[in-house]
């Protein structure tokens, strides 16, 4: 079948559009369907982040949802948000939406990015004991390396930090 | 008057052509995304509130430790036209979404435009670098320090687990996009593209064209991304697409060697057509413009062509927009005026570079 556009190429894509209850079929190739800029599934311009990221949302909740629930719907109680407003935009309202939605984000978190838990960056101001444990531990590895090239000094002096950061940790 | 500078300055720094293996890698940019912890994500929020953010971070920027970092001036983009917005979008210097969708939003430029912090986008603070040439590390570096400066005046929402908490569950955790914007002609010439593309996605990489999601790789530009944000570290992540994007480099250049080893004569006639071209079209349109620009990019970068900084051809990737052709000509044209004008600008400023 030729494409019924250009009447040149091989229609490639078939499908049909119901409009007003009015049916129409299309026999189209790959290029004036694109130009046309006709939804077809495949197509990668039809999707965007948020439209996959809807669909991985989605995912989870259509598989426990069977019959009618008398359950109330989740709800962010800081800014209103509900999940499935969020499963519909695929953003949070604000910061305590991650904890209103709590386990039931664990699979999101893990089908977009293949694990759940931060090990980045943490602020200073807001990362409390996990940054204060990072930076021991970093101390630590700096302290190794002082003892192997025989800087004791410096050694002592990061120790003593180390000692200071363990303490801070045990009263916070 | 400081928006006109933004405007009428063609030439960002990441222009300028110039930087590690510049002849492949355009640019290099890291974007991080952070949030106050006590107001609702722009989405959401009010007027005061959006005010109340631009005001927070306004009281930051008035700081030593920021003003040591760089000159800064503030754009808000309640005040500039539709136009101005299209034109700083062209410019890399703010997000379609900034432009389009946010409401009462900011954006605060560094002098050379190398540094664009974007306020009330997606998320509160959006602090984006963006360099000439193969220069992630570098870009890393001085998003890290901006990040650190803020983070020492304001409560950003940060959770042990979670990690920076984001408005899209996409960013969350490192809240950090890097990114290279390659020139990979060779490789498309050569049909090796579609093979190293797909390679990409199964490593936690994504491709886009240069203006990011849903837009095409017009005139043989990728950008290569991360798409995982929770569970690496910045640094991590950084090295991974650094050591991706080095491997494209070597299989472009290698392509472009075998391309004139063996096709030459193809090879030259096809770049120096379009040169051809650009050099005398009354009309082009913008596609066409960005495929024969690729073309003489790359005969420049093999030193086939010679006098032609690869500064212009950045600076015409962004002059031919439509954005930009309007500002230029002072009034709205129609598509068919852009491909006059258009085919203009590149014929005047490519006689201008041959006869200096």
């Amino acid at each position: 079948m030729i494409c019924q556009d250009c009447e040149q190429r091989p229609a490639t894509l078939h499908f049909t559009k119901i409009l007003n209850g009015e049916k129409t079929e299309f026999h189209l190739c790959e290029v004036c369907a694109a130009e046309k800029g006709e939804m077809f599934p495949g197509s990668p311009g039809n999707f965007s982040i948020h439209h996959l990221l809807s669909g991985l949302i989605n995912f989870e909740q259509g598989k426990s949802v069977g019959g009618l629930s008398t359950e109330k719907p989740l709800r962010c109680e800081t800014c209103g948000l509900t999940y499935s407003q969020f499963s519909k935009s695929g953003r949070f309202g604000c910061v305590d939406c991650y904890s209103s939605f709590g386990a039931k984000l664990d699979p999101v978190f893990r089908r977009i990015h293949g694990s759940m838990e931060h090990s980045g960056k943490v602020p200073r101001r807001s990362g409390g004991k996990i940054r204060i444990n990072k930076e021991i531990n970093e101390l630590k590895v700096l302290l190794q390396e002082k003892v192997a090239a025989e800087e004791f000094e410096q050694a002592a002096a990061i120790r003593d930090q180390i000692k200071k950061l363990e303490k801070q940790l045990a009263n916070s | 008057m400081s928006l006109q500078r933004f405007l009428e300055k063609a030439v960002s720094e990441w222009m300028s052509g110039e930087g590690p293996d510049s002849d492949i890698v355009i640019s290099s940019r890291v974007r991080l995304a952070r949030n106050l912890r006590l107001h609702p994500f722009p989405m959401l929020a009010t007027e005061s509130q959006a005010k109340e953010i631009i005001g927070q971070v306004s009281q930051v920027m008035n700081t030593e430790e920021f003003q040591n970092l760089d000159q800064f001036e503030t754009l808000y983009l309640n005040d500039i036209s539709g136009l101005e917005k299209r034109v700083l979008v062209e410019k890399h210097l703010i997000s379609p979404h900034l432009a389009n969708e946010s409401r009462h939003g900011a954006v605060i430029l560094s002098e050379n435009e190398a540094v664009s912090i974007m306020v009330n986008e997606e998320d509160h603070l959006r602090i984006q670098c963006l360099f000439p040439g193969f220069q992630l590390k570098e870009a890393w570096n001085i998003s890290n320090q901006i990040d650190d400066v803020f983070e020492s005046y304001l409560d950003f929402a940060f959770d042990e687990r979670r990690g920076y908490l984001t408005s899209c569950p996409t960013n969350v955790g490192t809240g950090i996009r890097a990114s290279v914007m390659m020139h990979l002609p060779a490789l498309v010439l050569t049909q090796q593209i579609n093979r190293i593309l797909a390679a990409i996605g199964q490593i936690g990489l994504v491709v886009r064209g240069i203006y990011g999601e849903g837009s095409e790789a017009a005139g043989n530009l990728f950008q290569i991304s991360n798409q995982i944000t929770l569970g690496h570290s910045e640094e991590e992540i950084i090295d991974n697409l650094y050591n991706v994007a080095n491997q494209i480099i070597d299989h472009e250049r290698a392509a472009r060697k075998t391309l004139l080893e063996h096709n030459k004569i193809e090879v030259e006639d096809k770049l120096c057509r379009s040169y051809g071209i650009l050099s005398n079209a009354r009309v082009i349109e913008s596609k066409e413009a960005a495929t024969r620009l690729s073309d003489l990019r790359l005969a420049i970068d093999t030193g086939l062509i010679q006098g032609i900084s690869p500064k212009v051809i950045n600076e015409l990737m962004v002059l031919i927009q439509p954005g930009f052709l309007q500002l230029y000509s002072g009034k709205d044209l129609t598509p068919e005026q852009r491909d006059v004008r258009r085919a203009k600008l590149i014929r005047e400023r490519l006689l201008s570079v041959v006869d200096q």
